[in-house]
């Protein structure tokens, strides 16, 4: 039995590899890894990176892979954020609350979210004002149909060197939160932790006035037809960022709640019994509980948030998948360049459910 | 750090365990918080004014295009183009066709909705309505007028790839999770390649691979169509997933019954299709549900390599310019019908496990 599975394995494989082979001599299409090095000559609309036409195809998939992650950070982070208030919402005893959370929640998983993009796209592209008439949500924001526009950092001479002196600081700001509040509750943490990311933004304006201002905020401004200055999010990538955020968030919440829902009930009567006001048994009984739960599900929905961001081709957003399938376009090359899409995405996953693990393997209850 | 909080909270009075029924002005502006939570709330449904204002004071119900001026939405290039929507390039004086599979889609699914009727014969109910189904839609035998697949698009396309999709996925994912919980290390391992390889790629970089790389991997007479490829794709995906909710309903099958059986001589395959495989589906219900939610929320990714399902006819019926570039009326039609499909399966599947939960426990 095991011999003949072995044994058929390996004639399919031969099979298709001979298949392969043939197709590829028939069509003329060079294997091998060496186009790697030869100039891209494609243009990337946006990135993070710096990039034009001349570089390589490989400094191409840096630059799309440094647009997933930067995607997925930015989604991953603000749909937690956002998640876990939908969650607590659902939980809570407001019906106004409760409900519209709800709704928000029901409505958000069953319509896909390549739908919801091209949606958010299509806001974005035609409903939205020209800059003239550009809406000012909050101060220095501007939404228009050229895209979304924020106040941005300006970087004067020996800012980079400031901005390592800043790196280093909020990293010891951050750790000595953690020290300082070792042993207490979460919130408690959280507020420690903040008390010192103040601390450190006071020390950095006030480094910054020190040496002359080499790192200053710089308001967008209507000159013209359009705006200048600033930071300028593309409508691409306002709306996958919007789109990936809430659809994700719908989900997060509903994890969230999960979790909450169960921490057994009398840990609340427990806690109740002692006087414990509400929100003091959420956050200090209940939440810590909850988050052993939550952990793991988590997890899964982060990995389904990176794979996620590939959707960001239907809008014209570079990342990743985009550059993998316009190079194939451009060279034919498409096993070398799936195996490296492959290859990404694989250690992308490994490495946060590594995180994950450690993290979980941190907030698990020790038996003892 | 002090904690302030802690101290008044102590120092407040005693709250009795929480009451059934508060009244609704108390639970509202009972305490600052929920006085806040009101404001906000409140704050937001405001918010959504100029949105409900699009949607319905400032609405075109009626007219045509050139009646679509000025803000607010226009729904009469929904009742417009519905036709295009629904049904996408599939000749008009054949549409009837396209129509009877959609009513034979969903008669089929209402059909099986009820456990009473889930046994060997449905399956076979299932392949005849589903061949049924191709021979409407590919036509050409029957004196059926042939329609090539390059031509089907909208509604029934989804729902295809859906049905399909799903119903292949699922005998491959029994055999990948046995494969995974058995105990032949080969057939082990190959599953767990298979499976872990899948689910590591996004499935865009999946219907890539099937696109591209088909054509290239099968011998150069057996050409695959673009909608076969994607099937595939999908396929494979839905088998994936399937296959691990599969995997936790046999984990969490007691291992005596699995011995009773081998004690009785009873043969494998019959053990499986018996006495296993019964017990391990009905535990992975509500799982089993949310994946197929998934997977036909999942078939709109066919827009991506150029599939003509409902999305992409949304998207290509807004394009025309005769109308004032009514993409987002387009999306939200679109949105509902899926919203339909897929709540309609999540109430479902809540029903049906209550049905499960009153047939163990009661």
């Amino acid at each position: 039995m095991q011999i003949a599975l072995l044994g058929g394995l390996v004639l399919f494989v031969w099979w298709l590899a001979g298949n392969t082979h043939e197709n590829l001599t028939e069509r003329g299409i060079r294997t091998g890894f060496d186009y790697l090095w030869r100039p891209a000559r494609f243009p990337i609309s946006e990135s993070i990176v710096r990039y034009d036409a001349s570089d390589s195809f490989f400094w191409a998939y840096v630059v799309g892979l440094a647009n997933t992650l930067w995607l997925s950070f930015l989604s991953i982070l603000f749909a937690t954020l956002l998640g876990l208030v939908v969650g607590l919402s659902r939980r809570s005893a407001h019906p106004l609350l409760s409900r519209f959370a709800g709704t928000y929640v029901t409505v958000l998983r069953n319509v896909p979210l390549i739908v919801q993009l091209l949606f958010w796209y299509a806001i974005a592209t035609s409903l939205f004002p020209v800059p003239r008439e550009a809406l000012n949500p909050l101060p220095g924001v501007f939404l228009s149909i050229r895209g979304v526009y924020a106040p941005a950092l300006t970087l004067g001479p020996g800012a980079s060197m400031l901005l390592i002196v800043a790196a280093f600081l909020m990293v010891i700001a951050i750790v000595a939160g953690f020290k300082v509040s070792a042993g207490k509750p979460l919130p408690a943490k959280a507020a420690s932790v903040g008390l010192f990311l103040c601390v450190w933004v006071v020390a950095i304006v006030w480094l910054s006035g020190m040496l002359g201002h080499p790192v200053g905020l710089e308001a967008p401004a209507l000159k013209g037809l359009n705006f200048r200055g600033g930071m300028v999010l593309s409508p691409e990538f306002a709306a996958i960022i919007t789109g990936l955020t809430i659809y994700t968030s719908a989900f997060i919440g509903e994890i969230i709640r999960g979790g909450i829902d169960a921490v057994e009930k009398g840990q609340w009567e427990g806690a109740r019994a002692l006087g414990l006001s509400e929100r003091h048994i959420m956050f200090r009984i209940i939440l810590p509980q909850a988050l052993r739960i939550i952990v793991p599900p988590m997890t899964s929905q982060y990995l389904s948030t990176v794979k996620n961001t590939t959707l960001a081709v239907a809008v014209g957003y570079p990342e990743l998948g985009l550059v993998v399938n316009t190079v194939i376009n451009q060279t034919g090359q498409a096993i070398e360049s799936i195996l490296i899409m492959l290859a990404v995405f694989l250690s992308i996953s490994l490495s946060v459910s590594a995180f994950m693990n450690w993290y979980n393997a941190r907030v698990a209850l020790v038996v003892r | 750090m002090t904690d302030i909080t802690f101290n008044t909270a102590a120092d407040a009075p005693q709250k009795p365990p929480k009451a059934k029924r508060k009244p609704l002005l108390k639970l509202l502006f009972g305490d600052l918080l929920s006085a806040f939570l009101t404001v906000l709330a409140v704050l937001i449904i405001l918010g959504l004014i100029p949105a409900f204002n699009w949607a319905v004071l400032d609405a075109h119900w009626v007219g045509g295009p050139a009646a679509c001026q000025g803000g607010g939405a226009c729904w009469t290039f929904i009742g417009a183009k519905a036709r295009l929507i629904l049904f996408g390039l599939y000749p008009p004086q054949e549409q009837w066709r396209a129509t009877i599979v959609i009513v034979l889609i969903v008669a089929m699914v209402l059909v099986s909705l009820s456990p009473k009727l889930w046994n060997a014969r449905l399956l076979l109910v299932w392949a005849v309505a589903i061949a049924a189904m191709l021979v409407l839609m590919g036509g050409g035998v029957l004196g059926l007028d042939y329609v090539p697949t390059s031509k089907w698009g909208g509604l029934p396309v989804t729902l295809l790839l859906a049905v399909l999709s799903l119903g292949l996925a699922l005998p491959l994912a029994v055999l990948l999770a046995l494969g995974r919980r058995g105990k032949l290390p080969v057939a082990r391992a190959i599953s767990i390649f298979v499976i872990e390889l899948v689910r590591g790629l996004p499935l865009v970089g999946l219907l890539f691979v099937a696109a591209i790389l088909l054509p290239l991997l099968l011998p150069p007479e057996w050409t695959v169509d673009k909608l076969g490829r994607t099937l595939a794709a999908l396929t494979i995906f839905a088998a994936a997933y399937l296959a691990e909710v599969i995997r936790g309903g046999l984990q969490g099958l007691d291992d005596g019954q699995i011995e009773a059986a081998e004690a009785l001589g009873i043969p494998y395959w019959k053990m499986i299709w018996h006495i296993v495989l019964p017990q391990a589906i009905q535990n992975v219900i509500p799982p089993l549900t949310n994946t197929a939610i998934v997977m036909i929320k999942n078939t709109s990714l066919v827009l991506i390599v150029g599939v003509f399902d409902m999305l992409s006819a949304a998207r290509s019926a807004s394009t025309d310019p005769a109308w004032p570039a009514p993409s987002t009326e387009a999306y939200l039609f679109v949105a509902a019908i899926y919203f339909i499909i897929c709540f309609s399966i999540s109430i479902y599947s809540r029903h049906l496990e209550r049905g499960v939960a009153a047939r163990t426990h009661g």
